[in-house]
């Protein structure tokens, strides 16, 4: 029997193509290929590859990326979370409110929004696995009650659905700056002095680079995609977060704590929504009743381009950021050529076919289904 | 001969009005293959869940190594060092062997100061375990979902042996399996006896318990018809002793002993 068993004439080699494929970030890599060829070679000359260019959607997809990693990780938990979006409207309300209207130090206004937000998501999980109901329906009600609650607030104190005034709170405060503020801020000047990059010709800018530094926004991006991404592969909390999307039950026998997981994945999509909430109502100075609508739905589509399974258990963090970058790049790069956005969702649509049409064969790889 | 391992008393179990266990009374030794044998309905789900901690007896006392047990919940029983087929089968086929070999059991370093999970480790041992078993895997991350039945009821059962379970409980392993896989889990189950570990082969196979089973104990409508010894009992006894008599020898020969 043994002998049997150290060959199998019957089990074919498998080519260098096919095991290249089973890689979860295969379509995200090939897709930013594509899409960074297509735009070189279109759009070279519209000012989508200079500084401020580059900045512009480097800005959208790290945006994209910082709800895609939460959203990421829920997924192959085997949950989705669709009030990302009212999350994030909520959240940039509640910093609003506390940090404005009601006057609070902003780094009080923007802890306790967190609180709340994060214990938002834990109701979240812990309805989904206490009812065993589908995270879709569950979080489909949480979507409409948060987005409610994000026009009602603010209505009901201020009568008005946008509250400014937030920069201004948050001058000198020592948190805001965390999310609102930028880095390297010095590196960028002296760039613009050495003339390597576009400096301001005129006005009381003059002088300064146009591209002053780096946002807060793109590094909390980065820093959640390797965070996520070694969470995910290098650890036992990773594993876990894969057996619980894989097969509940099957990791619950075998001692995963699989409830806890979910639950936590969804206090983590919580956060990454307050995350990029905190960072926008600081960027903006302000926050609005309709912010981050839709959101939702683009965390899911950049995580399935990235090579996540839409029933749970098999992913990649850095899968989903390419998907994040490819719809950051392609969003701001129709802009930069001229081509009418409403465009942008026919694309939209096409590689999402493609990504979930990719992904299903890929599983049949994978779990050797026929 | 020593003292049984995990000795279950006079065990009964009713859902309701319905009485699926009427006293049940098992041992299982050390480095022994104990059948447990028995028609659809005649109780042998319910017995192996009560044995692995699944269900609470209604009644009855189960004794392991010699302290009467109480399992609160499966985890006890895995704790206790005994560990179902039907847990350790659940493999997720996404999930590469490795990952599977040590799930809920991961093997973790330190880097500074952090926790990580040590794949060079996993990778080896799951190797390792796999070659002793005869089992050559493509490599380490292969996919579970990319091996045969017969493999992965291997790899499950070796995972049980590797974390130290005394007791298999191994719920018609070879159900569902063809005649060549059949007879690799039939192996695998004998190089775990020889290990020194109890396996409880739970089958309604009467030929598949006679080729590994050292004892045999048949259950019927919730009530055991007694245990016996390899040599004690031919296959077609057993055969009858499972359908209940009557019925099976008045099939017998219409059938031509087919059965």
């Amino acid at each position: 029997m043994s002998d049997a068993a150290q060959t199998d004439e019957r089990v074919k080699e498998i080519s260098r193509l096919r095991r290249a494929l089973i890689r979860p970030e295969l379509g995200g890599i090939v897709g930013t290929i594509a899409v960074f060829t297509f735009f070189l070679l279109f759009a070279f000359d519209s000012g989508m590859f200079n500084a401020q260019g580059v900045m512009n959607w480097t800005v959208v997809s790290a945006q994209f990326v910082i709800i895609a990693v939460g959203a990421c990780l829920l997924m192959i938990s085997g949950e989705f979370d669709l009030s990302v979006g009212s999350m994030i409207g909520f959240a940039g309300m509640m910093i609003a409110i506390f940090g404005v209207t009601l006057g609070w130090p902003m780094w009080s206004a923007i802890l306790i929004t967190f609180v709340i937000c994060i214990t938002c998501g834990a109701i979240n999980g812990y309805i989904v696995v206490r009812t065993g109901l589908p995270s879709f329906i569950v979080t489909l009600a949480t979507l409409f009650i948060l987005r409610g609650f994000t026009i009602f607030i603010p209505q009901t104190i201020e009568r008005k659905t946008i509250i400014g005034g937030i920069r201004e709170a948050a001058e000198g405060d020592w948190l805001a700056p965390v999310f609102g503020g930028k880095i390297f801020g010095g590196a960028f000047q002296w760039l613009g002095d050495a003339g390597i990059i576009a400096t301001f010709q005129r006005g009381n800018r003059a002088g300064q680079p146009v591209v002053d530094g780096i946002p807060m926004l793109v590094v909390w991006a980065l820093a959640l995609v390797i965070v996520g991404h070694i969470i995910l592969t290098r650890t036992r909390f990773g594993n876990w977060i894969f057996a619980a999307g894989g097969d509940a039950d099957a990791a619950r026998n075998s001692g995963v704590p699989v409830n806890a997981v979910k639950i936590k994945m969804f206090m983590f999509t919580a956060f990454c929504a307050t995350v990029f909430a905190t960072c926008q109502v600081m960027e903006f100075g302000s926050a609005g009743a309709d912010r981050g609508l839709l959101k939702e739905f683009e965390a899911i589509i950049a995580v399935v381009i990235g090579g996540a399974l839409l029933t749970g258990g098999y992913g990649s963090v850095i899968g989903a950021a390419l998907g994040a970058l490819i719809f950051g790049v392609v969003q701001q790069g129709l802009f930069f050529a001229g081509v009418e956005s409403s465009l942008f969702r026919v694309f939209l649509g096409v590689i999402l076919l493609f990504a979930v049409i990719l992904n299903t064969y890929i599983r049949r790889i994978i779990t050797g289904e026929r | 001969m020593s003292d049984p391992i995990i000795q279950m008393k006079n065990i009964e179990k009713h859902f309701g009005s319905v009485i699926a266990l009427a006293g049940v009374s098992v041992d299982v030794h050390a480095g022994e293959c104990h059948c447990l044998l028995g028609d659809n309905g005649a109780g042998k789900s319910t017995f192996i869940k009560t044995m692995s901690g699944v269900h609470k007896p209604t009644s009855g006392e189960i004794i392991f190594e010699g302290q009467p047990l109480d399992f609160a919940d499966p985890r006890d029983a895995i704790a206790a060092g005994s560990a179902t087929g039907h847990h350790l089968l659940a493999m997720i086929p996404l999930m590469s062997v490795s990952r599977n070999f040590f799930m809920g059991n991961e093997p973790v370093k330190k880097i500074a100061g952090l926790t990580f999970f040590d794949h060079d480790y996993a990778n080896r041992v799951t190797m390792e375990e796999m070659r002793s078993m005869g089992i050559n895997l493509r490599g380490p991350d292969q996919a579970v979902g990319t091996l045969s039945g017969g493999e992965r009821q291997t790899v499950a059962i070796a995972r049980a042996v590797h974390f130290g379970a005394k007791v298999l409980i191994l719920d018609e392993p070879t159900s569902a399996l063809g005649v060549r896989q059949t007879s690799n889990v039939l192996a695998t189950i004998d190089k775990v006896r020889k290990q020194g570990i109890a396996v409880v082969f739970i089958t309604h196979n009467v030929r598949h318990a006679m080729a590994v089973g050292d004892r045999f104990t048949v259950l019927n409508r919730g009530q055991t018809l007694g245990t016996a010894e390899r040599g004690e009992i031919t296959p077609e006894e057993l055969q009858d002793m499972m359908a209940g008599g009557q019925e099976m020898a008045s099939l017998e020969g219409s059938l031509g002993g087919t059965v």
